[in-house]
């Protein structure tokens, strides 16, 4: 057990802090993170975390591009982002340092592993001169260390450990230290590590043993001189697990499942950034799903549709270029009124775009990227933990209303995590689904409930209601193909009226900070983090104008959305792509000016551009 | 737990529509052999989903009074799939045509029969696209002269069988489209297999490409030079039961009994429950005479067993009954 006080040197409370670890591909700074972040979870902190790998698998050794990423931020106040700018960055080679020194903050820490800085590796990081000699770093706190040797020498009585495996262990080396510098136990990982190797005792004996040795290194070497604390936040009570935004999406929709008695089906087709919740629900056929990894992006959602004319809860799941693959049965979807929930895990884009990279720039083939008329609801999730929240109501919405809904998250939080606020299936709300057993009299699919105008689900196996569905128009009454004018004038504005209804059963959009006054902030989905910490931190300095109204129900908006709009003087609309949602609600709100804030790097907003921006129109 | 299945006769399974197909269309011989094997199936109506994609075939399920969807193109075989993983207890037909399977829905296609999921799809084949009036097919000859090849098609032919049984199908079927009472007895003996059968049904279109199969089918000529196979007899053909297939190296060759010493015991015996698709490709592919009946049936265990059995061997290994079991378990913390 390791002593967690810190003698003789000097500890320094802080409210938050971000640390990056940085490495080769294949260097493990995906689990390192990972460790960092749900240790500082369990201890309390917030945090919010995101990966930032390269789309190679494993890119050549200590090149520039192929540079692997995470970055953790940590607080014992809210956190709503990964932050911006680093206090810590950890880089276990040149090329890691050269690419990710901009992010580090002038005079704050950055820690080496010094044996990887050799000719070989500077001449591949295209360095002329070794950074850690030339001086330019001399604005920063440099922690050298040997990592390598370091390891190396805690390994060396252990016998039956070939040279990879002491390798790739020195990330345990960094996470050591980084957990005495920020006072939190190695414990975690030490379980964490007895877990993962549990039929290999050598490996959680070397992994413990390089750990433990950074550690210890830390806490005798005169080269840190300062800890740090980050005290608990203050969440509300009750029982949490950091969780990604995949994984949270996907658990809403077991949620759902079990909520509303029925069978998931899930009809996919890998794609990044979207594979993570293929893999989450395939692991828990224990539940009852049923997953298919079909033959293409078409099969995914029509198997979907078939599983759902005969009574599944189906989805399916898919990024960008998927979507638009998709297009044509989605209006199948649409033009059946069958339920189905569509993820798009947005991506930049066009075409393959920035794969690995966060993008908002598919809100507009969401809305419109079907032929003819066709209406779909869309929904938008906006921190890795509300997936959860956005992937129930998505399925609620598309049960009780018998229509598609697509439900959009985005590259970033869905690789983000945070923590999550257990919510068991009994807090849950209802979910009613239209199955019926029996018809009545003069029963037709397509007739309609009058608040929703939904129709009613009648799936095989129940006798007397046998029907047929199918992509040509209907007639209202009867079900049957028409191609009788009047009536597909009557069905399509029948279509549409039934997504307006939906508003009924929708929040209302509730702006933040103030409710009324000169500048709202507008946003929508994943950017929620980090345009809150922006307009937060403006409140805090005493600007009590300016409100911030985030957007999760895009189609239909919520029903309070103009006269919300119209108690601001300027309106602002931050969108990660040209200004998609500034159309739609251009349109929506034609006597409203609207002006924009957007980026398209396949990044998310940083705090400082936000704040800059925002100032302008306050002062 | 054996349930009653209720007897129904052919009307039970007409719907109230209009049928809309060209007067001729060999559509209406299948539609009426399909309404005549049902009630010999074994099945309750309700039971039974017709899935279609797109073209004249693509109606079908309109006619039918039984569940139904009529998809998008070439896609049935997936939205087919969906409905049965998500209930097995329902017979589940798939209705396609040549274009709509081979062309743009090749890949479900060739998936579905890969998986060997319990469904049955009837593929209409005429060698032309009809319902966009008179393009040539993937399954039109070399030559051929359509709407979109005024001067001949140059683009060789598919054999659905050939590209069926390398696609993995375990049971072809290929019937004549005039012959209803053949086409009935294969419908159902599609229905009793357990795991994909694909019935190729040779379909005149009366518009766009009369007589396409009439050198096999017409009622002059067919028992000269259609081969029925039927498991476990000689295949033996012609009007005199005189002809029949010997294997000659690595070729089919047709011999005359009774010349050259040949006898009924030297013509090879179907077996179309051999695993080895080799001769059932070779039957597929021979242009004379034209194979028909059922050319391959080998049982083979279907997708559905597979995940069924998967399920249950989770189950048996978790402690997962209810979500909250997961959201709860594993790295969780408490916040007072």
């Amino acid at each position: 057990m390791i002593n967690l006080k810190n003698s003789e040197q000097d500890i320094n409370a802080l409210e938050a802090v971000v640390v990056r670890f940085v490495g080769d591909s294949g260097d493990g700074m995906q689990l390192t993170g990972t460790q960092f972040s749900d240790t500082s979870a369990m201890f309390g902190n917030d945090v919010a975390t995101f990966p930032n790998y390269p789309s190679e698998i494993r890119a050549p050794q200590g090149s520039l591009y192929g540079v692997s990423g995470f970055q953790v931020h940590i607080g014992s106040i809210e956190v709503s982002t990964p932050g911006d700018n680093v206090d810590l960055l950890v880089a276990m080679n040149p090329a890691g340092l050269k690419t990710n020194l901009y992010a580090v903050k002038p005079g704050h820490t950055i820690i080496v592993d010094s044996d990887s800085f050799t000719k070989k590796n500077l001449e591949k990081a295209e360095y002329d001169t070794n950074p850690l000699e030339d001086g330019s770093l001399e604005n920063y706190r440099v922690i050298e260390v040997a990592m390598s040797s370091l390891t190396k020498e805690a390994l060396k009585d252990l016998s039956g450990l070939d040279n990879k495996i002491i390798t790739r262990s020195k990330n345990m080396f960094a996470l050591g230290m980084v957990y005495w510098m920020y006072h939190r136990s190695p414990e975690h990982t030490i379980d964490f590590v007895n877990k993962k190797f549990k039929n290999n005792p050598l490996l959680i004996e070397a992994n413990t043993r390089v750990l433990n040795a950074g550690y210890y290194y830390s806490e005798t070497l005169e080269l840190i001189p300062n800890s740090y604390t980050i005290a608990p936040a203050r969440m509300p009570p009750g029982t949490y697990r950091v969780i990604m935004g995949n994984t949270a999406t996907a658990w809403g929709f077991l949620a759902a499942a079990e909520k509303s008695g029925l069978e998931l089906f899930l009809g996919s087709y890998p794609i990044t950034p979207a594979s993570d919740i293929l893999h989450e629900l395939v692991k828990h056929k224990h539940f009852g799903v049923k997953t298919l990894q079909a033959e293409d992006e078409i099969a995914g959602i029509t198997s979907a549709i078939g599983a759902s004319f005969a009574g599944n809860l189906a989805i399916t799941t898919t990024s960008g270029p998927g979507l638009a693959l998709k297009g044509e049965a989605l209006g199948l979807a649409m033009m059946v009124e069958l339920p189905l929930v569509i993820v798009d895990v947005q991506r930049g884009g066009p075409s393959t775009g920035l794969p690995t990279k966060t993008e908002q720039s598919d809100l507009l083939q969401a809305m419109y990227g079907r032929n003819g008329e066709s209406p779909v609801i869309v929904i938008a999730a906006s921190t890795p933990a509300n997936c959860f929240d956005y992937a129930f109501q998505a399925a609620k919405l598309t049960l009780e209303h018998m229509t598609p809904v697509i439900l959009l998250t985005d590259g970033y939080i869905a690789n983000g995590s945070a923590p999550w606020k257990i919510q068991s299936v009994a807090e849950l709300p209802e979910i009613r689904h239209r199955q019926v057993k029996e018809g009545g009299e003069n029963w037709s699919p397509y007739h309609r409930d009058e608040a929703t105008l939904a129709r009613s689900w009648a799936v095989p196996g129940t006798p007397g209601l046998e029907h047929r569905v199918g992509g040509l128009e209907k007639d209202a009454d009867t079900g049957n193909v028409s191609y009788v004018p009047e009536n597909h004038e009557y069905m399509t504005h029948i279509r549409a009226e039934k997504i307006k209804r939906v508003q009924d059963f929708i929040p209302e959009v509730t702006p933040e900070f103030a409710d009324e006054g000169d500048l709202l902030v507008i946003g929508w989905g994943g950017t929620y983090g980090a345009l809150h910490t922006a307009v937060k931190q403006l409140n805090q300095e005493g600007f009590s104008n300016i409100g911030f109204a985030h957007f999760n129900y895009i189609n239909p908006l919520p029903p309070n959305t103009g006269e919300v709009l119209k108690r601001f003087k300027t309106l602002i609309v931050c969108e990660l792509n040209s200004g998609q949602f500034s159309k739609i609600l251009k349109i929506n709100f034609s006597g409203l000016t609207f002006l924009q804030y957007n980026k398209v790097q396949g990044l998310p907003f940083g705090n400082e551009e936000l704040v800059q921006k925002f100032k302008h129109y306050l002062v | 737990m054996e349930t009653t299945v209720k007897k129904y006769t052919f009307r039970d399974f007409a719907s109230d529509q209009e049928v809309r197909w060209c007067p001729g269309c060999d559509d209406y011989v299948i539609l009426r052999s399909m309404q005549k094997a049902l009630p010999e199936m074994g099945v309750n109506k309700e039971d039974v989903v017709f899935i279609s994609g797109i073209g004249c075939s693509s109606r079908f399920p309109y006619y039918m009074d039984t569940y139904g969807m009529h998809g998008i193109h070439g896609r049935a075989p997936a939205i087919a799939t969906g409905v049965k993983l998500a209930n097995p207890g329902l017979s589940v037909w798939v209705i396609t045509g040549d274009g709509d399977s081979m062309a743009i829905g090749g890949n479900h296609f060739i998936h579905v029969l890969r998986r060997n999921i319990d469904l049955n799809i009837i593929l209409f084949n005429n060698k032309i696209y009809g319902l966009t009036k008179g393009q040539f097919s993937p399954t039109s000859s070399v030559g051929q002269k359509t709407k979109s090849s005024p001067y001949g098609n140059t683009q060789p032919p598919f054999l659905a069988g050939e590209l069926a049984i390398g696609s993995q199908a375990r049971f072809f079927a290929r019937i004549a489209g005039n012959m209803p009472g053949e086409m009935t007895d294969t419908l159902i003996a599609a229905e009793k297999f357990n795991g994909t059968s694909l019935i190729e049904v040779l379909q005149n279109c009366v518009i766009f490409n009369d007589g396409c199969f009439t050198e096999f089918t017409d009622k002059t000529v067919r028992e000269d030079r259609q081969l029925h196979v039927v498991h476990g007899e000689p295949m033996i053909f012609g009007k005199n039961r005189d002809k029949g297939l010997v294997l000659n190296g690595l070729k089919l060759e047709v011999v005359t009994i009774g010349e050259q010493g040949i006898t009924e015991a030297d013509i090879l015996v179907h077996d179309a429950c051999e695993q080895d698709p080799t001769l059932h490709q070779m039957l597929v592919r021979l242009s004379f005479p034209l194979v028909t009946g059922i050319i391959r049936s080998y049982a083979d265990i279907t997708l559905e067993e597979r995940e069924d059995a998967l399920t249950a061997k989770v189950k048996a290994n978790s402690d997962f009954v209810k979500t909250d079991d997961l959201f709860f378990s594993g790295e969780t913390y408490t916040v007072e």
